[in-house]
């Protein structure tokens, strides 16, 4: 199995690996994925009140390609808008990470799971760009 | 970790040994000296290579309690198997038509029963109990009037399960059935007397068993007679069963390393065994791991455990200090879990998330205690990134979970 040197790094080294506090302001989280498919993926942003993801945190149970491919989507959605982060595309991360084609399915997860984040943002705190998810969180 | 090791720790002994160097020394004048071709009865190189394939033949039979004319050189189990399958199954054709064999035999005996399928043949394959053993009962109910051929092998190569063979041959001579084994895994592990077991075919190789890779042997019982039709045909060698010039050096090295075996193995195993012991007690604390397959009626070198909440290729990624399998063939195009856990009825996220350890002769107490301070360490950092560990660990049942296929 010949794993890329950026996949390698990211596996060795994942970043913002961990879970956010299920209260806190501002989180939302996607989760994607199957067990019995071989990967399940978790990703969590936290967005702020001028809608900027300004953290995200991963887990993944998957092989090294989708170890990576979560872990760089953390790094790519901080300092985002919420909607900019939902234009990252599977074919960027599978670029950056010089995915062979049998790992291709890895790249797409992580958009899903950017997609799913995305949605469940939506959900709670309403979709509006710039909403403070604090001030909806404590209307509700 | 200690990062002056340069190579990865080897504890995959179950897909191949190193040549021990006493074999290694053995074969080597086979190769340049005495070159000749066992075949050739005219001058004196052929008669000293052809007296070194007759001692080794005699070192072949002698571990197994055979008959020295009942081995037949073939170049591997693989080759074995087919010549034992598809060669009882046309010599006897007009017996009958079924054959029966496991879901957990290696593929060397599943893909040429499929092929007698499509040749008109017609197959079934037994489960395994969750224990990765063959039901005896279940066994006999599968026989049927026109069963030709049966096909059980002594030692999972996966699991390293040891199936009641002794039995199963009482089962099938009573009934007139031919039976056969796939030893492969088997020589200098467990005890084998082909006078006392009623088996009438059995495939063995050389390189699972410090000798070299490309060459093996079948055992093919004279009393009673077992018949074959030849799968290979040409100069007429090993008595027309199997044509093609005899590789004199791997032969000799078959020999030797048979040989070392059955002087060596009772001690040989009981190290062995005390190794895996510490190898399992070094991790079995820990939670949500699973032994696949029976620990009793298993050879000694076999570890196979799940590591629940892990996936597999991760998990080999993160053991690369260790040369171990995976249940999860990973390195094809698709992600297919292993075939023999799943006929145990292990989940697919159990069947991907196991590793197999097989331990062998020149593996050492300090290879294994670094082997568990690794499996503890990478495992615990896999789990903390692990979402699914994550939710076992807040109670939530994951089988209630609805997950987004893809």
């Amino acid at each position: 199995m010949a794993y890329s040197e950026k996949v390698i790094d990211h596996y060795e080294n994942p970043r913002n690996v961990g879970s956010f506090g299920k209260e806190e302001a501002g989180v939302a989280t996607g989760m994607v994925g199957a067990p019995a498919c071989g990967d399940v993926m978790k990703l969590q942003i936290k967005v702020n009140k001028d809608g900027i993801i300004e953290d995200a945190r991963f887990k993944t149970y998957g092989c090294g390609s989708a170890i990576a491919s979560s872990s760089l989507v953390t790094e790519w959605v901080k300092g985002k808008t919420v909607a900019q982060a939902a234009t990252i595309k599977n074919t960027q991360i599978a670029a950056e990470l010089a995915l062979p084609p049998v790992k291709i399915h890895c790249s797409i997860l992580a958009e899903d799971a950017i997609k799913a984040a995305v949605a469940d943002y939506q959900k709670k705190y309403g979709g509006h760009e710039g909403e403070s998810g604090a001030e909806k969180k404590a209307a509700d | 970790m200690n990062a002056a090791r340069k190579n990865p720790i080897y504890l995959d002994y179950s897909a191949t040994t190193p040549v021990d160097p006493r074999v290694a020394k053995e074969m080597i004048p086979w190769l340049t000296e005495h070159f000749g071709n066992p075949a050739s009865r005219s001058h004196a190189f052929g008669w000293e290579a052809e007296q070194a394939v007759e001692n080794a033949r005699a070192e072949v039979a002698k571990l197994v309690n055979a008959d020295p004319k009942e081995i037949i050189w073939t170049s591997g189990a693989t080759e074995s198997d087919n010549l034992a399958i598809k060669g009882a199954a046309g010599f006897y054709k007009t017996k009958g038509k079924h054959l029966v064999t496991m879901k957990t035999e290696h593929k060397a005996v599943l893909d040429t029963m499929r092929e007698l399928e499509r040749e008109g043949f017609e197959v079934t394959y037994l489960d395994p109990q969750p224990d990765g053993l063959l039901d005896l009962e279940m066994f006999k109910a599968a026989l049927r009037p026109d069963t030709i051929v049966v096909s059980i092998m002594l030692v999972n190569n996966e699991i390293g399960v040891i199936q009641p063979i002794a039995e199963i041959g009482e089962i099938c001579r009573a009934k007139g059935i031919i039976f056969h084994v796939d030893a492969a895994q088997a020589t200098g592990k467990v005890a084998i007397d082909l006078e006392k077991l009623k088996v009438d075919l059995m495939s063995f190789s050389a390189h699972k068993t410090y000798g070299p890779k490309g060459i093996g042997a079948l055992y093919v019982r004279r009393k009673p007679r077992v018949r074959l039709e030849a799968q290979m045909h040409g100069g007429g060698h090993e008595k027309g069963l199997r044509s093609g010039t005899l590789p004199t050096h791997q032969i000799v090295g078959m020999g030797e390393a048979f040989r070392l075996a059955r002087l060596e193995m009772a001690a040989e195993n009981e190290r062995i065994r005390m190794l895996r012991d510490r190898l399992l007690a070094g991790f079995k604390d820990m939670e949500e791991i699973y032994v696949n397959g029976d620990l009793e009626h298993r050879v000694p070198h076999n570890l196979n455990v799940s590591f629940n909440y892990v996936e597999g290729e991760s998990l080999i990624m993160g053991m690369k200090e260790l040369a171990v399998s995976s249940g999860s063939a990973c390195t094809s195009a698709s992600l297919e879990p292993s075939y023999v856990l799943r006929a145990l009825g292990r989940n697919d996220e159990l069947a991907h998330s196991s590793i197999r350890f097989t331990l062998g002769r020149f593996t050492t107490e300090a290879d294994i205690d670094f082997a568990v301070k690794l499996i503890r360490e990478r495992i615990g950092k896999l789990r903390e990134m692990s979402p699914l560990w994550e939710m076992y660990k807040d109670g939530i049942d994951l089988n209630t979970v609805q997950w987004a296929a893809h």
